[in-house]
């Protein structure tokens, strides 16, 4: 989204990936944020608390993550710009009232800087909350996801979801991980002004001059709550056309796509040049939205692809969706690490060559 | 001839609707004197109440104001979000003792020690109402709920819990009491301590709530009257009427 | 004369207003609401002192009106 020619941009400076979601909040109209610590996101927190107060906004520590995502249920109910952050185990407990805020109708920006699991896990850097961030929460519930792979791209995705919450009202949460977290690197800033947050007539703040408002997930009708889940889901797909976003790294020829996203597909840029010089076409296309997913374009390249390899770190999560749009034109493969590993070149390459090498 | 003097019409921040609650239930009266008193501070058009999940679920059908639905036991939270969002709100949470107590017990400990400010209308009934009669934590010892057929034993479900009691240990909350919708008398002592506990946040910037013992005639399995009866003989034994914290340099009102 | 309304469609029948009435003005009418169930109404209006005990103890906020008729001032003639 951002380059040197781009005149929305600043000069770039060393950047750390937490921090940079921070800023990104901030030039996106963020204003409140309420979050309980977990490693390895707390840099958000602390920075937040601190960097809040100074643009007039508040920061409160919850008791808990059931505590802080209920305060987002109420401050977005209010008409506020808010956010919470969190890792794994903290999203599973979030997870009740992200899916409120998704039947109630109400934005929020959700950031989940994921660790190793299951279980309390460890705290290195991991994709294996793919499956909970796209297919989060009970009941029919949309969210839309991005997959950012750099400091940059985790502040251009958390500045936009914020615009994009509020058009869509609607969640939106940022997948990134333990690595893109705590890494460093050159970062340019927004230096124009963010588009303006749209009038919300609906929200709950003191019903002077109009009839009173209700904030509400609960339609014991059954053809009240579809036609809530249809309006939902109508907002979703609107914004998903909008919203839609992958990256292609020499897929024009590509006879062996790679698909991966975030750090993964940091890993496979250096592996697509490797059996680049060892004379094998491959290509790779990087999803940036998780959901919506870039099922057709991965489609169009499978009709000209002989073996399409998934890489993750997890045991397999993305894949499912990659195979469903392949659907059958040809094979699909997954290799990857877990627990908290991440994948190196020798072994994606060994990975690619044992199960079926492609002949250059 | 002089006008006849209206003594009695029900309040502008009650809705006209009929209420879903069972023949004796105490929460519509309860949801009366919420509405009276926020006419009364003239801040129905800048309230913004927060319902629970429990029996006075769909709350938010009642009072003519801003409303917000909760996840169960959540209400503290989202009343936090909202205040910290708009001081300028008078914001309250109407909970059940199955909604603040049980699972909701995180929150309102925390919103009380930071003194948040707002008003938390606490209904202690002694069992979860709307899914058919469990036990609460509130359920008093021996006293029968459809979980608990042998009447609640301490050696098996524990002791029932004292809520104001225990939020009187912490530093934070600015009003607490205890009262009760057993008769008239204290019916009106409970729209004082509502009054205190609504002043200590618009007033005093602070954390109020009242306790409000209540009934359930239908899972207690008594008549109206005979479920009000039980609670003057015998629920105050445990729960006893009182205002535990009261508001600062003597502004308070009750019996 | 003192008297209260009865909103019969939301009275549940609950009998709580014939309970805590002072002056035993109040009964259960023979007739039936919208769901079927008897509401209270004043079966002695002159015995009524528009006190508002039977209001302030509806639990279903069935009573919507309380009226008590001004207090005669004293050396009027009537």
């Amino acid at each position: 989204m951002s380059d040197n020619g781009d005149a929305r941009y600043g000069e770039p400076t060393l950047v750390k990936g937490n921090e940079a979601i921070c800023e990104g909040a901030i030039w996106g109209g963020c204003r409140y944020f309420f979050g309980y610590p977990i490693t390895p996101q707390n840099q958000i927190p602390e920075y937040m608390s601190h960097r809040l107060p100074e643009v007039g906004g508040v920061f409160l520590q919850g008791e808990s993550e059931l505590a802080s995502i209920n305060m987002v249920y109420g401050a977005s109910a209010a008409g506020a710009r808010v956010m919470t952050t969190s890792s794994s185990p903290g999203i599973s407990l979030m997870t009740e009232g992200i899916s409120y805020l998704v039947a109630s109708e109400l934005p929020a920006v959700l950031v989940n800087v994921t660790r190793g699991g299951p279980g309390l896990g460890n705290i290195a850097a991991a994709q294996s909350d793919y499956n909970q961030a796209t297919r989060m929460g009970h009941g029919d519930m949309p969210m839309i996801v991005f997959g950012p792979n750099s400091v940059q791209e985790l502040y251009d995705h958390t500045a936009w979801a914020f615009q994009l919450a509020d058009e869509a009202r609607a969640p939106v949460l940022i997948l990134a991980d333990a690595v893109l977290g705590q890494m460093m690197e050159p970062m340019r800033p927004r230096i124009d002004d963010h588009p303006p947050a749209p009038d919300k007539p609906w929200a709950t703040n003191g019903c002077k001059g109009r009839e009173p408002n209700v904030v509400n997930s609960l339609y014991a009708d059954h053809d009240d709550m579809e036609t809530v889940n249809l309006r939902v889901r109508q907002r979703y797909a609107e914004a998903s056309k909008r919203c839609l976003r992958w990256a292609e790294h020499q897929t024009d020829d590509a006879e062996l796509l790679l698909v991966a996203y975030g750090t993964s597909a940091r890993v496979c840029e250096t592996v697509v040049t490797r059996l680049r010089e060892a004379g094998t076409k491959a290509g790779l296309l990087r999803p940036v939205t998780l959901r919506p997913f870039a099922s057709e374009r991965i489609g169009e390249l499978a009709e000209q692809a002989r073996r399409v390899v998934v890489v993750e770190m997890n045991m397999g999560q993305m894949v499912d969706d990659v195979r469903l749009a392949v659907n059958g034109r040809c094979p699909v493969d997954f290799t990857g690490r877990t627990g908290g590993n991440i994948p190196s070149v020798e072994e994606i390459l060994t990975a690619i060559n044992e199960h079926s090498p492609v002949a250059g | 001839m002089a006008e006849a003097q209206v003594v009695f019409t029900p309040p502008e921040s009650l809705s006209d609707t009929l209420m879903h609650y069972c023949p004796g239930c105490t929460h519509g009266s309860l949801h009366r004197l919420v509405a009276e008193i926020i006419d009364e501070l003239g801040v129905r058009e800048s309230t913004v109440g927060i319902c629970p999940v429990g029996c006075a679920v769909y709350a938010y059908n009642y009072f003519e104001v801003d409303m917000i639905e909760a996840a169960h036991g959540r209400a503290p939270a989202v009343a936090t979000g909202v205040k910290r969002v708009r001081d300028d709100c008078t914001v309250f949470t109407y909970q059940g003792d199955g909604d603040l107590a049980s699972i909701g017990m995180g929150e309102i400990v925390h919103a009380a020690a930071r003194n948040e400010a707002i008003t938390v209308v606490f209904v202690n009934n002694g069992v979860f109402g709307m899914t058919q009669g469990q036990m609460a934590p509130t359920t008093l010892i021996g006293q029968k709920a459809s979980t608990a057929p042998a009447g609640r034993r301490p050696e098996h479900e524990g002791f029932p819990v004292r809520v104001v009691e225990m939020l009187n240990a912490l530093e934070g909350p600015t009003y607490l009491a205890r009262s009760s919708m057993a008769s008239p008398r204290w019916i009106r002592d409970t729209k004082k301590k509502l009054r205190n506990a609504f002043k200590a946040q618009t007033e005093h910037h602070g954390f109020g709530l009242v306790e409000v013992l209540s009934s359930c005639p239908t899972w207690w399995g008594m008549t109206p009257k005979e479920a009000l009866d039980w609670m003057e003989s015998t629920v105050v034994d445990y729960y006893p009427i009182e205002e535990f914290r009261a508001l600062p340099e003597g502004d308070t009102e009750g019996e | 004369m003192n008297r209260i309304v009865v909103d019969e469609d939301k009275c549940r029948g609950c009998a709580l207003c014939i309970e805590f009435c002072p002056k035993n003005v109040l009964r259960m009418a023979d007739r039936f609401n919208r769901d079927g169930l008897n509401p209270a109404e004043m079966g002695w209006p002159e015995r009524c002192i528009g006190c508002a005990t039977c209001a302030t103890v509806c639990p279903h906020v069935a009573i919507v009106l309380v009226e008590r008729e001004p207090k005669k001032k004293a050396g009027a003639g009537q």
